[in-house]
């Protein structure tokens, strides 16, 4: 039975109809999983004899018909912390961290019958845009294996492309969930900050990071969303705000939808064969009746400093922690408590962690505070309003999600701006707080090229209607790469 | 020459809250280590502070106590810095925005009254505790993320002495607000001194040091006195103060040099992003501010004025919000102030005292004590008796009943008092005799006699006048 790249409504209604049990899906998901994740390497820890208790406890409790992601596997980004699950954020400093708390998506996995098969690798501390700076393992794409699947979640990313699992969840601090979706041909939503509670993901950038979905078709996006939204006494940064049914509205009609194009995110600095897709989509979602306006995000151009420097800052502080004193990584032979700081994080931490903690402690620093951090701070207000003014006027902007197609494994990672420049178009949606998704939009040389859809402020809503309409006009997520073998 | 002196106090004060400052976790004193800790206070990887609500109403009370301004907008920072008792390594604080700014309190020195400054309060989580033994060290998280708030004084503090009462003024209007037990025994009020000195009239602030974490009111006071003369002879030598930081040894007396300061600590304080902003509405401040108890300065002009109490005995009575709760009580049931104020500095004071305990872990109830003073009000008890009720008052009896019961009732009935005196004077004629001769003693012996027949009860002031008419009729 190939079921790898049926979508949730089908699996769910083979689930409803016993056609298939919950345990048949996960045993099969871990066989294909051990041969397609050989060649991807997009799993970090397996949590197969959980995943199959649980799915047995499911078929002998019965499938919830109303529940469409009961008895679904799932791969989780191993920054999210799983009770009784090894949780690495792919860090030698976390290497055989076995949390004893759920971060609330788990939960809420869990108690709606979601089936976890493992973490899936990322880079570092979700700090990297090409999943090489995982200290077990590099993740390849599955449309070219000879290139990276994207980072940070690049891991879940490409599981999600290689049909190892219908839905994996991603986290986005600057553009990790969206570059990883762009590059495997993928959906990835950034949900707006304060949608999704933050409590048990590890954090990078606290007023950046937010938990997302990754699938291969917008409903499925939407009904992963619909789980993991909503407010959480954990986290005082959730919102109150009531969540809507992101599933309903998917009709496909986006006829008088006003649509901005930003000139700064089709210029020089983006691949002509990436702009070439995006006007093809720009002309789609005319054929649809939206009509597309060109405006412009004139201080988006600053992001990438401005958010090197939050991030980094943010980011110095949140991995402090690591200090090789209550778990984690600890130095050996170590002659005193200075000792143990120093040598713990320097022998525990990687490359990239490293910089940007120097990075954000020197733009914390006194006397260098008010020409960095805060400068910073106020190029992110100039950036929030830019977008308020846009959205004054339109539902939607639309644009690329990155420069360009997934790059070869090695070709960036010794030059950190060019890795950096990787996140350009989707930084300033963070810096703004506001959702973004990266939906499959054509080809480039054979390998997948996302559009990116950003919303104004909680209204996720939009981006699942107008990237619905989209996915149903073309064939894109229909794609699949070819592994070899089962796929 | 004349030196001015300038000291200024960091007092951090620990509020009484239930749960901690950012986690659920109790607040308690004295459990077993690590006890009351959870994922939260352990810097746990993937966690996030949740701000207790009741921490920002103490903070209102507080600075209201403090006369301060309130922020209408407030929020914290991140102070970062390694250390094991610090498990984020950085500790959630207020630099920026402050909840309060400019407040002031009233001290009294010799009879001299003074204002001082308050340059601010923030509210701030206090750190772990760590502890070293045969070669290890241990880390107890109990204490980690207890609610502080921490008051910062102008440099307006002239002399140790004023340090002092500064401080006794600050730990009173605290305790009365009810935010904190603000006992130094517990650590739930801690003072970090800092101190310089000046030519007189000079413009400029001489170089400070800085003495943390003393733990009483007198090593205040003592540890700044050392430092003033210390610093002076620096300065009449020839020599220059040292920014540094100084332990106060109490054996001694003396300070100690612990380290010399090299320029500033940088905690790369930035705003703390994952709890937001507080907005204080005046509505809300005003609701707050109502459910502040009475400050001890508006009771003890009240018990000069409306009891007549001495201002001596008005500060007694108000040195804590306890004793000066259980006086407003106690003359709320009818009692005699005066009375009152006299047997809760008295007995009730040396009861405390013998037995290390406070009044409000006593049986004593300010029932009990109005029954008492009222029965020694009207005469129904003589002061001799009342010290018998008052031992049983301190175990928790209800006094009149008791009275009643053990028989104890003053004899103050003419009727029946005039046969025992006449009696005992029947059976002492030497004494008459004695009387009749100019021997006054003589009085003593049959007032004392006629106390023994009635077993104390007899009231000595009606007994006096019906002895001495019986005397003279004789």
């Amino acid at each position: 039975m190939d079921f790898f790249n049926q979508d949730l409504t089908s699996l769910h209604s083979d689930l409803v109809a016993k056609k298939l049990s919950a345990a048949e899906l996960t045993q099969a998901t871990f066989a294909n999983l051990k041969q397609t994740d050989a060649k991807i390497d997009s799993f970090l820890n397996l949590n197969e004899d959980e995943a199959l208790a649980a799915a047995k406890a499911l078929d002998a409790k019965g499938i919830n018909a109303d529940n469409v992601l009961a008895g679904i596997p799932v791969g989780v980004k191993d920054n999210i912390v799983t009770k009784n699950l090894t949780t690495t954020a792919a860090s030698k400093m976390l290497e055989n961290f076995v949390p004893v708390y759920n971060a609330t998506v788990v939960d809420k996995m869990t108690q709606n019958d979601m089936i976890i098969v493992g973490k899936t690798n990322m880079d570092e501390f979700a700090m990297g845009g090409s999943t090489e700076n995982s200290a077990f393992k590099v993740t390849k794409n599955p449309w070219d294996v000879s290139r990276v699947p994207g980072g940070s979640s690049g891991g879940s990313a490409a599981a999600v492309a290689a049909g190892i699992v219908p839905v994996a969840y991603g986290s986005d601090t600057g553009g990790s969930i969206r570059q990883p979706a762009s590059f495997n041909g993928i959906v990835g939503m950034k949900p707006t900050y304060g949608r999704v509670s933050r409590w048990g993901l590890i954090a990078f950038g606290s007023s950046l990071d937010q938990i997302g979905p990754m699938t291969r078709t917008v409903k499925d996006n939407a009904a992963a969303l619909n789980l993991i939204a909503g407010n959480d006494v954990h986290d005082g940064t959730s919102s109150e705000r009531e969540v809507p049914d992101f599933t309903a509205g998917l009709t496909g009609d986006i006829k008088g939808m006003k649509i901005a194009l930003p000139k700064e995110y089709m210029d020089d600095g983006i691949d002509p064969k990436v702009r070439e897709v995006i006007k093809a989509a720009v002309k789609q979602f005319e054929d649809l009746g939206a009509t597309v306006e060109e405006v412009s995000l004139p201080h988006s151009r600053y992001g990438v400093s401005a958010y090197y420097i939050i991030a980094s800052s943010e980011a110095s502080s949140n991995l402090q922690r690591f200090d090789g004193i209550r778990y984690g990584f600890r130095a050996k032979d170590v002659k005193n408590l200075e000792d143990v700081y120093v040598r713990s994080r320097s022998e525990g931490f990687g490359d990239e962690v490293k910089r940007r903690i120097m990075l954000g402690t020197f733009s914390l620093s006194a006397g260098y505070y008010d020409a960095y951090f805060h400068k910073a701070g106020q190029v992110r207000t100039m950036i929030i309003n830019d977008f308020k003014k846009v959205f004054e006027d339109y539902d939607l902007i639309i644009g690329p999600t990155a420069p360009t197609p997934a790059f070869k494994i090695g070709d960036e990672i010794s030059d950190p701006i060019t890795m950096y420049m990787n996140d350009v178009l989707t930084i300033p949606v963070n810096l703004a707080g506001l959702p973004g998704m990266s939906i499959p939009a054509g080809f480039a040389d054979g390998m997948p090229v996302g559009l990116q859809l950003i919303g104004n402020s909680f209204d996720e809503s939009t981006l699942y209607k107008a990237g619905y309409a989209f996915e149903q006009a073309t064939d894109f997520h229909q794609a699949t790469p070819d592994l070899g073998g089962q796929h | 020459m004349n030196f001015e002196t300038t000291i200024g106090l960091e007092v951090h004060v620990e509020l009484k809250t239930n749960s901690k400052i950012f986690s659920p976790s109790p607040v308690q004193f004295g459990a077993e280590s690590n006890a009351n800790t959870n994922v939260i206070d352990w810097g746990y990887p993937g966690v996030l502070p949740t701000a207790n609500k009741g921490v920002v109403e103490a903070g209102i009370k507080a600075a209201t106590a403090l006369h301060a301004e309130i922020e209408h907008e407030t929020y914290f920072d991140r102070k970062n810095y390694f250390y094991p008792d610090n498990p984020k390594a950085y500790q959630i604080t207020q630099h920026e925005k402050p909840i309060a700014h400019d407040g002031w309190i009233e001290i009294e020195v010799d009879g001299q009254k003074k204002k001082v400054g308050i340059e601010e309060m923030h509210i701030e989580e206090d750190a772990g505790k760590n502890t070293h033994e045969n070669d290890y060290s241990y880390v107890d998280l109990n204490r980690q993320g207890t609610p502080l708030i921490e008051i910062v004084s102008k440099p307006e503090i002239n002399s140790p002495a004023e340090a002092y009462a500064y401080c006794e003024a600050l730990r009173q209007r605290i305790q009365f607000t009810g935010v904190s037990d603000v006992k130094m025994e517990e650590g739930s009020m801690r003072v970090d001194v800092n101190i310089s000195i000046r030519p007189a009239g000079s413009d400029k602030f001489g170089v400070k040091t800085e003495m943390k974490n003393l733990n009483s009111f007198t090593y205040v006071k003592k540890s700044l006195e050392f430092e003033e003369q210390r610093q002076q002879r620096v300065l009449m030598s020839g020599g220059q103060v040292q920014q540094e930081t100084r332990r106060f040894d109490e054996v001694s007396g003396q300070t100690i040099l612990m380290r010399v300061k090299e320029g500033s600590d940088d905690y790369r304080y930035f705003p703390e992003p994952d709890v937001p902003a507080v907005s204080i509405s005046d509505d809300w401040i005003k609701t707050v501010q109502k459910t502040i108890p009475e400050m001890p300065g508006s009771r003890r002009d009240r018990y000069v004025n409306e009891f007549g109490l001495t201002a001596y005995d008005a500060g007694v009575l108000t040195q804590t919000k306890e004793m000066s709760d259980f006086f407003d009580a106690t003359v709320k049931e009818g009692a005699d102030p005066k009375l009152t104020s006299n047997y809760l500095q008295g007995d009730v004071n040396a009861f405390l005292n013998e037995n290390k305990v406070d009044l409000q872990d006593t049986k004593l109830t300010p029932t009990n004590l109005a029954g008492m003073i009222k029965m020694i009000s009207d005469e129904t008890i003589s002061s001799k008796i009342a010290k018998k009720v008052f031992k049983a008052i301190m175990q928790g009896t209800e006094p009149v009943k008791w009275v009643n019961d053990k028989g104890l009732i003053q004899l103050s009935d003419p009727a029946k008092l005039q046969p025992i005196i006449d009696n005992v004077l029947d059976n002492n004629q030497q004494s008459i005799d004695d009387f009749k001769n100019g021997k006054d003693r003589a009085i003593g012996f049959l007032v004392g006699q006629i106390m023994k027949q009635t077993h104390g009860q007899a009231n000595p002031k009606v007994v006096n006048k019906l002895l001495m008419t019986s005397l003279k009729a004789r």
